[in-house]
């Protein structure tokens, strides 16, 4: 049943900081492709997808599109149902029917930041209904001036002063950089202590995305948790704590930033690693990236074997019957794959 | 040349110079707004109003692009300089094959029998790694490298001396960049066509260009060698935009990229149009138009910036 609403806990609890805030446990999500009555065909989007987030800590996923990143995100949100494994939230499971946590008192927790800040807004209201909304909803126990100083305080934090002017403008007065802005501060405003942010910056301008993940990074700080999905293995990072890669649906290799992308082992990391383009380097200079086919498996509830087996350079005949298991290659660093065994 | 869209004349291009030479890989770098899409519609004499050239003149191989007549244009685009667009995904008609749509550019374009088109057809997409099986798939049974593949093919199958690739690969995975990207410069070696490359992404660019135009609010603020001009940037624009990017291998470090907003192109100040977000802004960038100049005698770079001009910034 709904529990009565902590108010002193909002907007947001600095004392949390090594806390666990999300859970994901073995997640399984499987999509039907046609509508058959019996023997129905499935997909397996995400498979066997275990991480954690602590509050004021970001975890990335990277990989390219059809990877199951979003819809790891969605599930996170109950958009999609898992078949099969556990998503916490503070320990508590989002989909526990026993127990079963309402829209809204997930909502007020996790909020999530899209990648379109053209399609996210209303274009026929006022920056001001966009924030007031969700702290009328979340946050009732603000009301007339008082909710009026907290979504100004919303729209400064987000660096879009002045506050005044900005709340009385329309969408189509902002720039992509404003409007992301925008969004941002309606997340926030819940008092969510957890956002996934999915592509929040590749549709923004080159010069301005980094003010936008400099400003995520300023509300990791205030001990807000974050999923960032995007494909972008170097603005994660730059951005994230720990990074997470995935391929068809599955954790190839995860931990620490750093380490991940300074010491990839996972043949599908550093694929990805050698395609970036980086700044000062020449073409042709990184011929490393032999695939041997651009193939990606359409991932099946009976598929067996490692997902990158049509396209690794370094494939032995164990890897199409057995999927690997984990590996750990340093303190915050694991990789599934049999040639790092 | 200049060029004025007529919403409130905002100068979307204003006095670029630019030479292509045959068999060259120039890129245009700059943020959304910039001009530099606006720029290429302009070349192949694409643009539509309210878009109206004002001054200028862009020359093809000796003949001025924009007084061609209808005809002309017709053999001129395709023929010798083609596109590929930056929503190359969607630029492929969705209700005919891809086989109809490269043999239509061919029959379009020479006197030959619809068995020679086809047999062209079949070999430029052999060319771009897709099978002749494929020529009767429709464009969503293709993935969209797939699909860009396909465009660069009907790019390519007239041989133009010219390509000119908006965004071609933003809508595409790395890896799947990183092939398609391989792939056209080896088709490059075998052709020897120009390019010229329109992006944001500079890490991409200063791989595969040899010179690098870098444009800000209409106007071209800096051009140079591509290496030189990727290892020591003299605009504070150009230096800006290199500190945007996060590097992968490179230290750890907060980046605060360039501050404020792009230019309004409705509402331009006096001086230099990057003064507002510039860090080293003088009394004499608020007043006066800084120009396009050479600012070493060694090298061809040219820079507009005041402060480049008289070697207070590095």
């Amino acid at each position: 049943m709904n529990q009565p609403v902590n108010l002193e806990e909002f907007p947001v609890n600095r004392e949390s900081r090594s806390e666990q805030l999300l859970q994901v446990e073995d997640l399984v999500i499987d999509f039907a492709l046609d509508n058959a009555l019996f023997k129905r065909q499935y997909m397996r989007a995400v498979n066997g997808v275990s991480f954690d987030i602590r509050a004021g800590e970001a975890l990335a996923i990277v990989g390219e599109s059809g990877s199951g990143k979003s819809t790891c995100a969605r599930a996170l949100t109950r958009l999609y149902p898992p078949t099969a494994g556990k998503l916490k939230l503070n320990g508590r499971d989002i989909n526990d029917k026993a127990d079963l946590m309402s829209q809204s008192e997930l909502a007020k927790q996790v909020q999530m930041i899209f990648q379109d800040p053209f399609g996210s807004l209303n274009p026929v209201h006022t920056i001001r209904h966009h924030l007031y909304r969700p702290i009328k909803i979340h946050q009732p126990h603000l009301k007339g001036a008082a909710l009026e100083a907290y979504m100004l305080e919303m729209l400064e934090k987000v660096g879009l002063t002045p506050a005044q002017q900005t709340a009385d403008k329309y969408p189509h007065e902002l720039s992509g950089g404003q409007r992301q802005r925008v969004a941002i501060a309606r997340a926030v405003a819940t008092g969510a202590r957890f956002i996934l942010a999915d592509e929040p910056i590749s549709m923004l301008d080159v010069s301005i995305r980094l003010g936008i993940l400099n400003l995520m990074a300023d509300m990791k700080e205030e001990g807000i948790g974050f999923l960032y999905i995007t494909h972008d293995i170097a603005t994660a990072r730059y951005f994230a704590e720990r990074t997470a890669v995935m391929y068809v649906g599955h954790m190839v290799e995860w931990g620490e930033s750093d380490s991940v992308t300074q010491q990839p082992r996972h043949p599908y990391t550093q694929l990805l690693l050698s395609a970036v383009p980086e700044v000062g380097r020449k073409r042709g200079a990184q011929k490393s990236c032999a695939t041997t086919g651009n193939q990606i498996p359409l991932w099946k509830p009976d598929s067996k074997g490692c997902p990158f087996v049509s396209r690794c350079p370094k494939v032995s005949e164990r890897c199409s019957n057995e999927m690997p298991g984990v590996t750990q290659v340093a303190e915050d660093h694991f990789v599934r794959c049999f040639e790092v065994e | 040349m200049d060029y004025v869209t007529d919403s409130g004349n905002a100068r979307a291009v204003n006095n670029v110079s630019l030479d292509i030479f045959p068999g060259e890989t120039v890129g245009l770098a700059g943020e959304s707004g910039c001009g530099k899409s606006t720029l290429a519609f302009a070349i192949a004499n694409l643009h539509s109003a309210p878009a109206l050239i004002t001054g200028g003149e862009i020359l093809f191989e000796g003949q001025d692009v924009l007084k061609m007549s209808d005809e002309e244009l017709r053999g001129f685009r395709w023929a010798k300089a083609s596109m590929v667009f930056q929503s190359a995904m969607n630029a492929l008609n969705p209700v005919i094959t891809i086989g109809e749509q490269l043999v239509d550019v061919v029959l379009a374009h020479e006197d030959v029998t619809l068995e020679q088109a086809k047999e062209r057809a079949v070999a430029n997409l052999e060319l771009v790694g897709i099978h002749a099986s494929r020529m009767n798939s429709y464009p969503h049974q293709l993935s969209g490298g797939m699909r860009q593949r396909v465009v660069i093919a009907i790019a390519l199958i007239l041989r133009p001396k010219l390509i000119i690739m908006d965004e071609p690969t933003t809508a595409l995975d790395v890896v799947v960049e990183r092939d398609i990207m391989d792939q056209l410069y080896e088709l490059k070696e075998e052709f020897g066509f120009a390019i010229l490359f329109i992006s944001h992404d500079l890490g991409l660019m200063g791989e595969i260009t040899d010179r690098i135009g870098v444009m800000y609010a209409g106007k071209m603020v800096e051009l140079g060698d591509s290496e030189e001009l990727m290892s020591h940037p003299r605009h504070p624009y150009t230096r800006g935009l290199l500190k945007s990017f996060p590097t992968i291998f490179g230290p750890k470090e907060r980046l605060e990229g360039i501050p404020g907003n792009p230019l309004n192109l409705l509402d331009v100040p006096n001086g230099c149009y990057f003064q507002a977000r510039c860090s080293e802004c003088a009394d004499i960038c608020i007043n006066t138009m800084p120009e396009l100049v050479a600012v070493d005698s060694q090298s061809p770079r040219l820079v507009s910036c005041h402060l480049v001009e008289r070697g207070v910034a590095q």
